[in-house]
């Protein structure tokens, strides 16, 4: 083995050591999470890097509890929600935006970007106001109609650029048959922004999932309560005796979905985000 | 996007109205589509106004009154002096509130380190993505984890790793023999905007990766060859070569996480909740809003923030119009 070989070798060792170091420091706090989650109360405080036992009791405790599985309830619903108002204003608004040259579209796309930028506490006590005018303070249509804050804007300026991107003739096509905007966006459109649309739709639901400030201050009682909520109010006897173990396996449970749609969506996420920042 | 074989429009419509895509102004199709453009907008409009424009202006209009969460439809108006108030020989109001400007400097001074952190990390971790290596995909995925977790499930986890007592953070500096006792990370006032500063850089390193991995992806393969035949240090390369290059996507996730940071609340609420170490302006606000349930006050911070955070996106847009496409 010659030199230059030597060294092609240390640079590869030294490649995969440091890929493994940043593998290391993005996984493990969730690792250690999971580890923590399968203690019992009585291990808790003695540290391990392993998995050490495999006790569910701290799962049991959180999914006995009634309103942690009522705010995982609501958590759905309202994420669910929240993508499919978005889509639907979205793909319409895209269209426009996207496909058809008309005075002011500068200044609605520039409103839109400073509306994904507000401050959220800047709008609370307006949103207050208007929340419980409409009387849904303390409901999951309250949370739903402050999330399209910050997922309309954004779903509306990557499925904007998404929909630029399509051919002209597409649609020249549908003009020349009389098709009507409408039809166009259904029957022309719809079926190629797929793709698209699982992607924002798929931002905005993990954007929903992960929302506090709003989902702290708009509701009240337990049964009404996000998961991000209900984790963060989860409390012992005092400020210093946290239960850890329910919180970590309440962490796990949430963060499994997310942690898996990313495994699985990796791609699309990563096209999504960067038509969003630098396409955009 | 027009053929001006089918246009009738007269030339002198052309020179009034100096757009490229006038073809189609005047015709029936045009006419047609601009009012559908604007029918599909008029829902996105409606509930954009509904939950950010009407709002903030209320915002605005409490920030002028004495309202307080339990009655703010009968809120007084009193002017600036929630801001700023003469009385009795002494100056009150938000401007002359340490408690507030420690909240400014607190956020301004987060928002700098933990963005020039991430840009640094940042940047490493999208050059090893960018190299060629096997598994590239499951680590790409692997990295993208920190994101994808909600952050108060990921202030919760690094809580519990810092936990003075039994955290396995303090554990392994000891172990390693760096400190000689427990750090108390989120109750010392000296350590705490570090350990929010760690959580942030940790859970957004992921997101400023991508988009420079996005523009490493994008560049030019001859440049390198170019320089690898000249010999040139990969370093040098570095500097003068990919940096100039991914400067503008650089840009982007900076303004992007800059405006996430000056805003930032969760992260600072479940780790340290309202100590004034590191109290953030957004944390003010709700405190005064909310806890306080001084609507009029914490509104006229809220207003602050937006204004600051206006500047700063002002500034944003007037510097980066063209990347931006807006006028495409």
């Amino acid at each position: 083995m010659n030199q230059y070989q030597l060294i092609k070798l240390a640079k590869r060792v030294g490649l995969y050591a440091l890929i493994a170091v940043v593998m290391v420091y993005a996984i493990f706090p969730f690792y250690y999470a999971v580890i923590t989650s399968l203690k019992p109360s009585s291990e808790l405080f003695r540290v391990d890097f392993w998995l050490s036992s495999l006790d569910f009791g701290n799962y049991v405790q959180i999914f006995t509890q009634k309103s942690f599985v009522r705010a995982i309830f609501n958590s759905i619903l309202i994420s669910f929600s929240v993508v499919i108002i978005a889509l639907l204003l979205g793909i319409t608004a895209s269209y426009a935006l996207g496909r058809v040259r008309f005075r002011g579209r500068t200044t609605v796309m520039l409103t839109i970007l400073g509306v994904s930028m507000f401050p959220q506490v800047a709008v609370l006590s307006g949103l207050f106001e208007v929340i419980r005018a409409l009387n849904l303070y303390n409901n999951p249509g309250g949370l739903i109609l402050s999330y399209t804050i910050f997922t309309l804007p954004f779903t509306v300026w990557v499925l904007t650029t998404f929909m630029r991107q399509l051919p002209m003739e597409l649609e020249e096509a549908a003009i020349m048959d009389g098709a009507t905007p409408w039809v166009t966006i259904t029957k022309v459109f719809l079926p190629l922004m797929w793709p698209a649309m699982a992607t924002t739709g798929l931002l905005a639901f993990i954007a929903a999932w992960n929302e506090f400030l709003f989902a702290l201050t708009f509701t009240l009682t337990d049964d009404q309560r996000t998961v991000p909520v209900a984790i963060a109010l989860i409390s012992g006897g005092s400020q210093h005796e946290l239960p850890w173990g329910p919180i970590m396996a309440a962490s796990v449970t949430v963060t499994v979905p997310l942690v898996v749609l990313v495994m699985i969506f990796q791609r699309r996420i990563v096209s999504g985000l960067t038509a969003g920042a630098v396409k955009g | 996007m027009s053929t001006p074989a089918t246009d009738p429009t007269p030339q002198a419509v052309h020179a009034a109205v100096p757009s490229p895509q006038t073809g189609y102004r005047g015709t029936k199709v045009r006419r047609q589509r601009v009012r559908a453009a604007w029918t599909f907008l008029a829902p996105m409009l409606v509930a954009l106004a509904l939950v950010a424009g009407w709002p903030l202006l209320r915002t605005f209009y409490f920030s002028l009154t004495d309202a307080s969460l339990s009655d703010t439809a009968g809120a007084a108006l009193i002017g600036f002096e929630n801001y700023l108030v003469y009385d009795d020989g002494a100056w009150y109001g938000l401007l002359t509130d340490t408690v507030w400007w420690n909240s400014v400097w607190n956020t301004v001074y987060f928002s700098v380190v933990s963005v020039s952190l991430e840009v640094v990390f940042g940047i490493i971790v999208a050059l090893l993505l960018n190299a060629e290596f096997k598994g590239r995909m499951l680590v790409r995925a692997a990295v993208l984890i920190p994101w994808a977790i909600p952050t108060i499930v990921s202030a919760k986890m690094w809580a519990w790793m810092l936990n003075d007592q039994f955290g396995i953070i303090n554990h392994m500096l000891m172990a390693l023999g760096l400190i000689d006792a427990p750090l108390a990370w989120t109750a010392d006032a000296d350590l705490s905007m570090w350990a929010v500063i760690m959580v942030d850089v940790w859970k957004t390193i992921p997101f400023v990766a991508l988009l420079v991995l996005a523009a490493l992806q994008m560049l030019p393969k001859d440049c390198y060859e170019a320089a690898e035949v000249d010999g040139i240090h990969p370093v040098k390369v570095f500097f003068r070569v990919t940096l100039p290059l991914i400067t503008p996507a650089l840009l982007v996730a900076v303004i992007f996480r800059l405006l996430d940071a000056l805003r930032v609340f969760d992260v600072i609420y479940v780790l340290t909740s309202n100590s004034t170490s590191t109290m953030t302006m957004s944390i003010y606000a709700r405190q005064q809003l909310v806890e306080f349930q001084d609507v009029g006050y914490g509104s006229a911070a809220s207003t602050m923030l937006f204004l600051i955070i206006a500047l700063a996106v002002v500034i944003y847009l007037y510097l980066g119009r063209r990347q931006l496409g807006v006028d495409q």
